[in-house]
């Protein structure tokens, strides 16, 4: 059901970091980690050695030890280790919140639109004019020339959370409110990562990939996705389903650029062969799957809200086939 | 036991009545004791209920992609549970405890306010019983009613467009109610610790266990109330068409989660703070030495609580805060870690140069000191807003706050039972129970929660029903959910502990544990009338001092 | 520091009195309460997608506030009185502090008449109708409930059950009564002056 199938780095650690954000925050929280290793050792030695150390001995239960108040210089000695440790952690913090938070925008840097709906991803490029879904194209920086991407976080419905771990922390979606987060990736490569703030029933399926691509085959991306859809497709099923698709409801939700099918409430599916999942992850993008989905999404996501629409299933298979090619 | 020279006076016997006028005296009760034990009785019954809930959700988070329950029931399983566990069994039975044992620890002969005791009772039974009601409402998409917003309902998914039907309405009246009954028995313990204290107590000489009660309920007063009124401003937005939260007409969500946070974060001292002061009552005793440093003590306390109501929006990290917003929230977090910290210090102080002796109330309270010091550190680490930003709103999180309020204020409420037991029954509880319950329920505990640690850490979020199979995920869900078995084997060994002991105890007496405080003063259990006779006095341990009549406290406070 | 003890009897023992200490320890959790509605009403200032807006419809209600405001005179004088036995004097300034409540409630209740009849301003109309109503609501409601106590005195009072040993218990009501005034003072500031 939930297997992957495409090729990608499917272990998110936030200890693998690929992108500049992550990269900061890993590295302090090595730091951080390593601090409170410390304490726990010390401390936690402590209150071990101290249990083995004062047991009651058989026999010492007829007198009291010394009793002992307090003593204000050791309440000064342990206090002032944590106010030390805590300033050190203090000061790093706010370094590392200016470095990703107020970090400037270049001028090249590509800027995408990310629009959370319960309960998938809408993604806009305004500038390359450039619409799809649950995926997120973005070109590889190196330090020579940095191109990071800069991501306006924004929410039709309920609040979400976009978070890919190796990537960047997580920054929320919220309705009502503009957010913003950018993003660096060092390396090529697909990164997973899913919706962070509970947002209703497939709060759980709304995932999420990021694709970083060499700055060249992300230009190539980019161009592909801006073509609009073939007028008819040549083989006769598909061309059927075409209409079957333009004629039915399927067009009033979704858009295919170059038709009549200006939907918006649903994903934008000119390219949607170029995505790796549907369902923002709930399924591979194959045939079989994309079937299913189709004749009944809440097979695949149950409660997504995308109804059944009770199609005929040769209607379906025309569907399908056109579906397919979609790319 | 000990010879306190008190005269005591032993319940008198009479002909037993019969179980409808037993009931009916529980029932139109007004004594502090007996509704300390309903509190305590009532909170149990649901640490059930809250467990049935919890352990459906690892049963389903086993393995991945697994089918015990459905997507929405899973939903609505994460939210009764914690609301349950926060709302109907931690709050209550630290309110049960506290009233149990306040008159006590200070020589009254009842708390300031009897039958507005009882009402906060009742009215927080009725509360529970509304919240639970929510089950019984038809479902949305199939399976059980219920609500599925999560226990902080952040808006505007609890809007009557994101959540139609009844089910948030019975989770936000209930809470309303429920809130009544913490604010009268806040107000009501707060003034009995001022207005109430036997001649020479005075707020220097109180048992340690008192004086964190009475931060305890001006916390609730100042925290509770917020989410009292930010769920008026819910219900009028769902019954009556209000857009405090709805965004669509310009409301704000962030401002929801403000006003939840203003609660929520002194919410979670609240809870905790009335653990510490169960350990600062039983560490001593079992060591054999008076706390160290309680003036300090106190100071940490009252600091703990003043800074409490600073810190809220480090929950909303990841909201988009400004940077000089955020530098704020770590800060004032990394200050209250510090007065945490030297409790915690205090303690060890306590037990440094002592005769320790291993009871099961002590195992439990050296396990507390050693959960909660994790606990406190990965408070801290969340404080740090860069790390926070990847471990937020993950399983990291599930694990910090379950070692606080599980390996924390759970293990300090099973210390204070087998402590206290003696003294509410006239019975001990069975030490070799008592140890079996113990070290399952230290396995299971640690087992069940420190893999979630690297679960978040490797990506996993709240609040899923479930996870794909190669994210590197699997051994740590599945050692999470083993752990459950043998939390759940180790309640067994304590209910069987409890009823047990009930009728086949040891007779335990006045002053089992050769304490030091005002309830071991009288005997087990206590009169109705509490104290026929109280000591002198004249220092923190007035028992200490009759005990120790050659080298008493007052001596050297 | 070596304290000789002394037995209870010698020591000069007093608390402080449980009905003042626990309304006010009430109040501290009802000024929370307050805050948030009033933060909520502070924040939505200006934000509100539709009319009518505070401008167009409100008037800042001078002779409710003056009522108001006089009525913690005349409890204030009738606690006094009673402290002192002079129980008539007690009753009439008693009466008078409901006559003025009833007249504050009175102005609230052409006051919403206006704006719901006339404006068309309800709870569900734009975000300044749901602040104001439920601000203004809230504080209404608590005067309401103190008219409750306040009618309940005056008929024990009425009943000739009101005596000097029973002012502790009346001050308490009075603190609360002037808790509600002190919350219409800042609720007239937040909605009449700064939120116009």
């Amino acid at each position: 059901m939930l297997t992957l199938q495409q090729a990608a780095d499917t272990v998110s650690s936030i200890f693998a970091p690929v992108s500049t954000p992550a990269m900061k925050e890993a590295s302090l929280a090595r730091m951080v980690l390593a601090l409170s290793l410390a304490v726990f050792v010390v401390v936690g030695g402590l209150v071990a050695y101290s249990v083995v150390r004062f047991r009651a001995r058989p026999g010492e239960h007829a007198s009291e030890p010394p009793q002992v108040y307090g003593s204000a210089q050791i309440e000064a000695a342990w206090t002032s280790v944590p106010v030390i440790l805590v300033v050190i952690l203090m000061l790093a913090t706010g370094r590392v919140i200016h470095e990703v938070q107020a970090a400037p925008q270049p001028a090249n840097a590509v800027e995408a639109t990310i629009i959370g709906r319960q309960w998938w991803w809408e993604i806009r490029y305004p500038k390359l004019g450039v619409v799809t879904a649950n995926e997120l194209h973005v070109p590889v920086s190196d330090s020579l020339v940095r191109l990071p991407t800069y991501l306006t976080l924004e929410s039709t419905d309920v609040a979400h959370s976009f978070w890919v771990p190796r990537v960047a922390g997580k920054t929320d979606l919220i309705p009502n409110r503009t957010n913003h987060m950018w993003v660096e990736p060092r390396e090529a490569g697909t990164f997973l990562g899913q919706c962070a703030e509970y947002c209703g029933t497939q709060h759980t399926l709304m995932l999420l990939r990021i694709v970083a691509e060499p700055p060249a085959q992300f230009a190539r991306w980019v161009e592909q996705q801006r073509q609009a859809a073939a007028t008819a497709p040549a083989d006769p099923v598909a061309a059927a389903g075409r209409r079957v698709f333009l004629g039915t409801v399927c067009a009033s939700c979704h858009t295919v650029a170059g038709t009549a099918a200006t939907g918006k409430s649903g994903p934008d599916l000119t390219h949607l062969m170029s995505r790796a999942t549907i369902g923002s992850g709930a399924a591979p993008n194959v045939r079989d799957r994309l079937r299913a989905w189709v004749r009944n999404p809440d097979d695949l996501k149950h409660g997504v809200l995308m109804p059944a629409m009770q199609i005929d299933d040769q209607y379906v298979d025309q569907l399908v086939a056109y579906l397919l090619t979609l790319r | 036991m000990t010879a306190t020279g008190i005269p005591l006076t032993a319940p008198t016997e009479k002909d037993v009545p019969s179980v409808f006028n037993r009931l009916r005296d529980w029932a139109v009760t007004v004594d502090h004791k007996q509704l300390g034990v309903m509190y305590i009785v009532f909170a149990l019954g649901f640490l059930v209920v809250g467990g049935i809930e919890a352990t459906l959700i690892r049963l389903q988070l086993a393995v991945a992609n697994n089918h015990v329950v459905s997507a929405h029931a899973f939903n609505v399983l994460f939210t009764m549970h914690g609301t349950t566990m926060v709302f109907l069994v931690g709050m209550p039975i630290l309110a049960g405890f506290a009233n149990y044992l306040v008159p006590l620890q200070i020589g009254a002969r009842d708390v300031a306010f009897p039958r507005l005791n009882s009402f906060g009772f009742w009215v927080t039974c009725f509360g529970g019983l509304l919240l639970n009601a929510s089950f019984l409402t038809p479902a949305l998409v199939g399976g059980a009613g219920g609500p599925d917003v999560g226990w902080f309902a952040y808006a505007p998914l609890t809007e009557p467009s994101y959540s139609p039907g009844k089910a948030t309405d019975y989770w936000v009246i209930g809470l309303i109610i429920v809130g009544f009954g913490s604010i009268a028995g806040a107000v009501n313990i707060a003034t009995t610790i001022l207005s109430m204290r036997a001649p020479g107590m005075t707020l220097g000489r109180m048992p340690l266990y008192t004086w964190i009660t009475l931060v305890v309920q001006c916390m609730i007063l100042v925290a509770v109330s917020p989410l009292t009124a930010a769920l008026i401003l819910l219900l009028l937005d769902r019954a009556l068409g209000a857009h405090f939260f709805d965004t669509q007409a310009g409301g704000s969500a962030v401002l929801w989660q403000h006003f939840f946070w203003i609660f929520g974060h002194p919410e979670v001292y609240v809870l905790m703070l009335p653990g510490f002061g169960f350990v600062s009552e039983i560490i001593p005793v079992f060591s054999r030495k008076v706390i160290f440093g309680y003036p300090v003590m106190v100071a940490a306390t009252v600091a703990i609580g003043f800074i409490s109501v600073s810190v809220w929006a480090h929950h909303m990290f990841s909201v988009g805060m400004s940077p000089a917003a955020n530098t704020f929230f770590a800060i004032s977090t990394g200050l209250v870690a510090i007065p945490t910290g030297i409790k915690l210090f205090n303690w060890l102080g306590t037990m440094w140069g002592g005769r320790i002796q291993l009871r099961t109330p002590m195992l439990f309270a050296i396990a507390f000191l050693i959960q909660f010091l994790v606990a406190g550190i990965t408070g801290v680490m969340l404080a740090v807003v860069p790390f926070n930003w990847q471990l937020t709103d993950t399983y990291f999180v599930v694990a910090h706050f379950h070692f606080v309020l599980v390996g924390g204020l759970l293990f300090t409420i099973f210390a204070a039972v087998y402590y206290w037991y003696p003294k509410a029954t006239g019975r001990m509880l069975s030490e070799r129970l008592g140890k079996w319950h113990f070290w399952l329920f230290v396995i299971g505990f640690n087992l069940t929660f420190i893999p979630q640690h690297f679960a978040g850490m490797l990506g996993m979020p709240r609040r899923v029903y479930t996870f794909l199979p190669e994210r590197g995920l699997e051994i740590w869900n599945l050692s999470s959910s083993i752990g459950v078995a043998f939390q759940l084997a180790g309640g067994a060994c304590f209910v069987w502990n409890l009823i047990r002991s009930f009728r086949r105890g040891a007779a335990a007496g006045n002053d089992p544990w050769d304490a030091w405080t005002l309830e071991w003063a009288t005997s087990s259990p206590p009169p109705v009338y509490n104290f026929a006779g109280l000591p002198m006095v004249g220092s923190r341990r007035p028992l200490w001092d009759l005990k120790h009549p050659e080298d008493p406290d007052w001596h050297y406070e | 520091m070596t304290a000789i003890p002394v037995s209870p009897a010698t020591v000069p023992w007093t608390l402080p009195r449980r009905g003042p200490v626990a309304i006010l320890f009430f109040i501290l959790a009802e000024s929370a309460i307050f805050a948030v509605f009033v933060s909520a009403y502070l924040y939505y200032i200006g934000r509100s997608l539709t009319g009518p807006t505070p401008r167009e419809v409100l008037h800042f209600p001078v002779v409710m506030t003056v009522c108001l405001l006089s009525s913690s005179l005349t409890i204030h004088t009738a606690k006094r009185a009673l402290a002192r036995g002079a129980t008539a004097t007690f009753m009439r300034y008693w009466l008078a502090t409901i006559l003025l409540g009833a007249g504050f409630l009175y102005g609230t209740a052409r006051e919403w008449y206006e704006l719901i009849a006339v404006h068309h301003l309800t709870l569900r109309t734009n975000l300044f109708g749901s602040t104001y109503y439920a601000l203004v609501g809230l504080h209404a409601s608590h005067v309401i409930a103190g008219m409750g106590m306040l009618i309940i005195v005056a008929a024990f009072g009425l009943m000739r059950r009101v005596r000097a040993e029973h002012a502790e218990r009346v001050d308490v009501i009075s603190t609360y009564w002037h808790f509600v005034d002190v919350v219409w003072i800042v609720v007239v500031t937040v909605v009449y002056v700064v939120g116009r």
